[in-house]
C-alpha cells in the first residue's frame, strides 16, 4: 500500500480551506503551518500562465529526512507516510535542513513537525482534513497500488507532475496540469 | 520580460523565505570539531612513529585544548537543539545514513581519549602532581602500557572527526552549495591546517615551529586545490549549484569567502610562513592566528551561504 494525494491545479480556487482545516485539524501552533498554498504566475506578457497548488510534505519514496535523521524520529509509516515521533526527535533540524520542499518546521515543544496525511484520520476510514473541505473538490486521497483507486486512475487519465523531481525523492503529491 | 510571481501562504517565518535553522552553534561546533582533530591527529601521529621527543608540543602541549573546545563545542551543539532534554535519543541508536548520528558516535570515542590524553601528560607539565588514588594511579599505568594502540584509533577517529565536520554538510541534497563530496576532504585539510596553526603557536621548539610551518603550507595549498576544484565542479554542474556557486562569485558572499576566508585566512599566511622559512623574521602569532580565524570564518561562511541555496521551484 502506498498513500498518495493528487491535486488538481485546474481546479484549485487557492481558498486556503485546506490550511485552515490541517491547522484546525491538528491544533497547529499559531505562526505555522503544515501545509501552504502557492500561486505561480509564469510566462512574457500578455502569454501569461497561472498555476495555483496547495502544497505540503511531500511524503516521499526516497526521503531525505528519513535517511538524515540521527535518532530515527523521522521513519516511514502504513503506505509509506513518513512521520515523526515526537519522543524521539532531539530537534536537531537535519530534517528541516534536509528537505528540498521546506514542509518541515520546529514546534514550539521542541520536536519537528509536519504534515502526517492525517494518519489518525486515515485510521478511522476518513480522508485527511484537507481532502475533506476542499470546496472544489480538488484534491483526492488514496492508494496508489490500488489500480481502481481514484488517484490511480487520474494519474493514468491526466497529465500531471511532482515537485523537483530531479532531487531525486520520489514524492507522493501529484499536480494535475 | 518574462515574469514570475509567487505568493506563497505558508506564513511560516522560520523557513520562509529562506531557510533560518542553523545559527552560530554549528560553524562554531565545526571549527572546534575540526580544530580538535587536527591537534589530536598529529599528537596521535608522531606518539606512532616516537617522535614525542622531537615535536613536544604537537604530541603534549597542544591536545591540553581539546577537551575543553570539545566540550564547549558539544555545548554549542545542545544549545542548538530545539529539544534539549532529549539529546540523549543520539546514543540509543547508531544511523550509518545519517552523518550526524555516525558523528555523534564518533565524538563519543574522540572526546575521551582527549581527556585520557591530557591525563597521561599532565605530571610532565605539573611536576608535583599526584593522583592520590591507587585505583587512578593504575588506570594511568594501564593506558600508558596501550598508547600505541590508543594512538591509532585516536588517528583513525581524529579523521573521521575531521571529514564528518564537512560531511555532515554535504549529505544534504536539498542546499545545492553543501552537496559536493569535496566538503569532507577540505573541512578535514582546513582542521589539520588549523591544528598545525595551534600548535605552532603553543610550541616552543624552533625546529617544531619551522616544521608545522611546512605542513602548513602544503596544507594550504590542499585547501586551495580543493576550492577550486569545488567551483569547478558546481559551474559544471546543474543550475541550482551554479546559482549556489555565484552567491562566492558576485553573490552576497563573494567579499566575506575571498577576502576573509581565502586571502586572511589562506594566502597572507602562507605567505607569512613561507617568507619565515626564508630567514624573514615574522612573529608565529601573525599567520598562527590568521590561520585559526579564517578557519572560523570559513565554517560561518559555508554554513550560512549553504541555507541560502535552494532547488528552484
Amino acid at each position: 500500500m502506498r498513500y498518495a494525494m493528487v491535486i488538481d491545479t485546474k481546479k484549485c480556487v487557492g481558498c486556503s480551506d485546506c490550511v485552515v482545516a490541517c491547522q484546525t485539524e491538528n491544533k497547529v501552533p499559531i505562526g505555522y503551518a503544515r501545509d501552504w498554498v502557492v500561486e505561480v504566475t509564469e510566462g512574457t506578457y500578455p502569454h501569461l500562465q497561472m498555476e495555483i497548488r496547495s502544497e505540503r510534505c511531500n511524503q516521499c519514496e526516497n526521503a531525505p529526512c528519513v535517511r538524515c535523521c540521527p535518532t530515527g524520529s523521522s521513519h516511514y509509516s502504513t503506505g509509506g507516510i513518513v512521520l515523526v515521533k515526537p519522543r524521539r526527535c532531539i530537534g536537531c533540524g537535519a530534517c528541516i535542513t534536509s528537505c528540498p520542499y521546506d514542509a518541515r518546521f520546529p514546534h514550539p515543544k521542541g520536536h519537528v513537525d509536519k504534515c502526517t496525511f492525517c494518519d489518525h484520520r486515515i485510521k478511522e476510514g476518513n480522508g485527511p482534513a484537507c481532502v475533506e473541505v476542499c470546496p472544489t473538490k480538488c484534491m483526492y486521497f488514496g492508494n496508489l497500488d490500488d489500480p481502481g483507486s481514484e488517484v490511480s486512475k487520474l494519474l493514468r487519465q491526466r497529465r500531471y507532475k511532482t515537485l523537483i523531481p530531479e532531487a531525486g525523492t520520489k514524492p507522493h503529491l501529484y499536480f494535475l496540469t | 520580460m518574462r515574469e514570475e510571481v509567487i505568493i506563497s501562504g505558508r506564513m511560516n517565518p522560520m523557513i520562509d523565505p529562506q531557510l533560518n535553522i542553523w545559527h552560530w552553534h554549528i560553524p562554531l561546533y565545526l571549527f572546534l570539531g575540526g580544530l580538535a582533530a587536527g591537534i589530536l591527529f598529529f599528537a596521535a601521529l608522531y606518539t606512532i612513529q616516537g617522535k614525542e621527543k622531537l615535536y613536544p608540543a604537537a604530541v603534549k602541549r597542544a591536545p591540553f585544548i581539546t577537551p575543553f573546545i570539545l566540550v564547549i563545542g558539544l555545548l554549542a551543539l545542545l544549545l542548538d537543539l530545539n529539544n534539549k532534554p532529549y539529546f540523549w535519543q543520539l546514543y540509543t541508536t547508531l544511523r550509518l545514513e545519517s552523518p550526524m548520528s555516525w558523528g555523534a558516535w564518533t565524538l563519543m570515542v574522540v572526546t575521551p581519549i582527549s581527556f585520557i590524553w591530557c591525563a597521561l601528560n599532565i605530571r610532565e607539565i605539573f611536576p608535583s602532581f599526584d593522583w592520590k588514588y591507587g585505583w587512578l594511579k593504575w588506570l594511568e599505568t594501564f593506558f600508558i602500557k596501550y598508547k600505541i594502540a590508543m594512538s591509532w584509533v585516536l588517528l583513525i577517529f581524529s579523521v573521521i572527526l575531521g571529514i564528518y565536520t564537512g560531511i555532515l554538510f554535504s549529505a544534504f541534497n536539498a542546499r545545492p552549495l553543501w552537496n559536493t563530496s569535496i566538503l569532507g576532504p577540505l573541512f578535514l585539510a582546513s582542521g589539520l591546517s588549523t591544528g598545525a596553526a595551534y600548535i605552532m603557536l603553543v610550541s616552543r621548539s624552533h625546529a617544531e615551529r619551522i616544521m608545522f610551518s611546512k605542513i602548513d603550507i602544503v596544507l594550504i595549498g590542499i585547501e586551495l586545490f580543493l576550492i577550486i576544484h569545488m567551483f569547478m565542479g558546481f559551474l559544471a554542474s546543474t543550475q541550482v549549484q551554479i546559482d549556489a556557486a555565484s552567491l562566492f562569485l558576485g553573490g552576497p558572499y563573494t567579499a566575506i569567502f575571498w577576502v576573509f576566508v581565502v586571502f586572511l585566512g589562506m594566502i597572507l599566511p602562507a605567505i607569512l610562513e613561507v617568507l619565515e622559512l626564508n630567514k624573514f623574521r615574522v612573529p608565529v602569532l601573525v599567520p598562527g592566528l590568521l590561520v585559526l580565524f579564517g578557519g572560523l570564518m570559513f565554517r560561518f561562511v559555508i554554513a550560512y551561504a549553504g541555507q541560502a541555496s535552494r532547488w528552484l521551484y
